[in-house]
């Protein structure tokens, strides 16, 4: 989408999909010379604490490559998990919705 | 010569007696603690007769062996008893006296069977005293037990009446928090405001905290825990209604809560969120 990246999990995230989708995403933003990467979790209802820092990680190598990261449509539960794991994502922009989320990468590039 | 608890006159004497006992019995309770205001007549005695039936045929079976499974009905019936009666209202040593005061009618009963015979009568006695003892600790047991489960209900009810979550404009909620927050509440107060969030697509989420008493370490871990989550599904947290002694303890208690926005009061909360969403009130001035 434009200068954007999309970004949408549908199924259930396990460690070596979690890594799969670090490498494409790293290659894909360097290619297209995206400037923002918005990750979609709204179908993810389980998440451990590698999945958590994954997504931690995958928005510390966009900004390294220059792009923004928003990750979107959290679960309450998904986020009461990863608040009980000690992990607050601090560097990660999060917004409600997709909408929400691409007025959040227009606003931030 | 009966050395034996098992082979009690109980029965007999219950079997015999039935009418003069229940008789007796009702007048001790009458002149003990009687609580005419709480239950009736006529159901005080159905309840007594009942009771007196299942002791007898108990007894006839397992004598005073409270522990075997032929007192079972009677155990029942004692846990009805007391169950209803720690719901009327009733003091635990009122209900206990349901059994209690059985005892004197029964002794002067088996006085009279035993007269003459001091060691049959010393051995019959204990066992009576024994059993009606132990049917006593039952029911106070039982009677504790209905109202600690009461109180379990009463607090479960409070979590739930505790936390309502408000809409206060189309994208922004309120939770105001009353009383003091533990782990079990706090768990309960994250899940709705979240499950708030969702549903009412909110950006921004106000918690109201003038009704928390006192905030300590502990509170305010469990605050800031419920920001971060809201956070992480991008929504803003404000916390509000910080009240001055608050604050002092929370600087005092070293309590970082810079990367939260926190406002005095719940209109000056409401109003940073209006203005995070973009919204704008104009005073109308009257046109002269």
């Amino acid at each position: 989408m434009g200068n954007y990246l999309l970004v949408t999990i549908q199924v259930d995230m396990h460690d070596r999909l979690a890594m799969a989708l670090q490498e494409d995403l790293t290659q894909m933003i360097s290619d297209t010379e995206a400037r923002g990467v918005l990750i979609d979790i709204s179908s993810l209802e389980i998440v451990d604490s590698f999945i958590g820092r994954m997504l931690g990680n995958i928005a510390a190598m966009s900004r390294v490559l220059d792009a923004e990261t928003v990750v979107v449509g959290m679960q309450p539960a998904v986020a009461i998990t990863l608040v009980e794991l000690g992990l607050s994502l601090a560097g990660v922009r999060t917004a409600l919705n997709v909408d929400a989320g691409m007025d959040l990468l227009k606003a931030a590039v | 010569m009966s050395t034996i608890p098992q082979s009690l006159a109980i029965p007999g004497i219950l079997a015999r007696d039935e009418q003069i006992i229940l008789a007796d019995w009702l007048k001790e309770m009458t002149t003990a603690t009687r609580r005419g205001d709480l239950i009736k007549d006529n159901e005080l005695r159905a309840q007594c007769g009942q009771f007196l039936k299942l002791v007898r045929l108990a007894t006839q079976t397992a004598g005073s062996n409270f522990k075997a499974s032929v007192w079972d009905p009677v155990r029942e019936m004692l846990a009805d008893v007391s169950r209803s009666r720690a719901l009327q209202g009733f003091s635990p040593t009122e209900t206990a006296t349901f059994v209690f005061s059985l005892k004197r009618p029964l002794f002067i009963r088996i006085q009279e069977e035993y007269k003459g015979q001091p060691d049959a009568m010393a051995t019959e006695l204990w066992a009576a005293t024994e059993l009606l003892d132990e049917m006593g600790l039952y029911t106070t047991e039982v009677y504790q037990k209905s109202r600690e489960e009461v109180i379990r209900r009463q607090q479960e009810e409070l979590l739930e009446l505790s936390t309502p979550v408000v809409k206060l404009w189309d994208g922004v909620v309120a939770l105001p928090l009353i009383g003091t927050l533990d782990s079990a509440r706090t768990q309960v107060v994250m899940e709705s405001l979240l499950q708030a969030i969702v549903q009412t697509n909110s950006r921004v989420a106000i918690i109201d905290i003038t009704g928390v008493p006192t905030v300590d370490t502990v509170v305010a871990q469990h605050l800031l825990k419920t920001v971060t989550a809201a956070r992480l599904m991008g929504a803003d947290c404000i916390i509000s209604g910080v009240r001055p002694q608050i604050a002092q303890t929370i600087v005092h208690l070293g309590i970082n809560l810079l990367e939260v926005t926190t406002k005095a009061t719940l209109a000056a909360a409401f109003s940073v969120a209006l203005q995070r969403l973009g919204v704008q009130f104009v005073k109308e001035t009257p046109k002269s």
